[in-house]
């Protein structure tokens, strides 16, 4: 397989996934915003959890079908993960509801608020990234 | 039906996570680490989902409404507003600590990681907190 196959089908899935959700259902596939609908008991919500249901069930029918290794686990400590969802928690909710397939979906839509948002939030998970790891290793 | 679209959606959003390896931390925090081991992967990840995204939108959009539902829910806003850019960069700094997006998280509980759980606990306490500030 050349090298970027794998990233080029799972986007493609990505892509068709969103459109399709668009196409029938009328709506943009925002996960934190799906997940969030979910839990907080939101009316017509059964779509919300069947959607959340299948992105639990892909991965595993993927690994299972392919026979391909689960990723290795984080080695970063939990407070890395509880610091760093909350402030993605945070953030999407501050920023009204971005979405982070923003990037894929402000390119198609010409959409300079999405594009905006991924040039932001890129900017600062690089300069976070280039801290905890290069500048102050093992914070 | 509606609720079968949706399953299957699910289905192809979360194996599309998991076949591209976004659900590995290590390649989403790899792709932050512009001046260390640089992994291109999200990129090309971002680029087809936008190529299909691109091609098909113009063909959804010239419907008046979605064949299932009553009407299109897009984004009401095109504001570009203080809280966009302070909502995207604390976005962009919890991606860079520990290399989840929200989906790629919820993609990622199946591997029984108890960090991806505190990870999806801490998201929704910070969807709260934000809720919570925003209405006061």
């Amino acid at each position: 397989m050349l090298a970027y196959t794998t990233p080029l089908v799972g986007g493609v899935l990505i892509g068709t996934s969103t459109v399709f959700l668009l196409l029938f259902l009328g709506r943009i596939a925002g996960i934190g915003g799906i997940v969030w609908g979910a839990v907080s008991a939101q009316p017509d919500n059964a779509w919300r959890w069947l959607f959340v249901v299948g992105l639990l069930l892909g991965p595993l029918l993927y690994h299972i079908l392919s026979n391909t290794p689960f990723p290795p686990a984080s080695s970063l400590q939990w407070w890395h993960a509880a610091l760093g969802g909350l402030l993605v928690g945070f953030g999407i909710k501050w920023g009204a509801d971005f979405t982070s397939s923003q990037g894929a979906l402000g390119i198609a839509w010409l959409s300079t608020r999405y594009l905006f948002a991924a040039v932001i939030f890129t900017g600062t998970g690089i300069a976070t990234l280039y801290v905890v790891r290069h500048l102050v290793p093992g914070l | 039906m509606r609720n079968i679209i949706a399953l299957l959606c699910g289905l192809a959003f979360g194996a599309g996570l998991a076949v591209s390896s976004m659900t590995d931390t290590a390649k989403v925090l790899g792709f932050l680490d512009v001046l260390g081991n640089w992994m291109p992967d999200l990129a090309f990840v971002v680029g087809a989902a936008a190529c299909v995204i691109l091609v098909t939108f113009p063909f959804v959009m010239r419907r008046k409404s979605p064949l299932m539902s009553l009407r299109f829910l897009l984004p009401a806003t095109q504001f570009i507003n203080g809280r966009l850019v302070g909502g995207a960069a604390l976005y962009g700094i919890g991606l860079g600590l520990y290399g989840y997006f929200p989906g790629s998280a919820m993609a990622s509980l199946v591997y029984q990681d108890w960090k991806t759980a505190i990870f999806i606990a801490a998201m929704l306490i910070g969807m709260t907190l934000a809720n919570k500030v925003s209405a006061k």
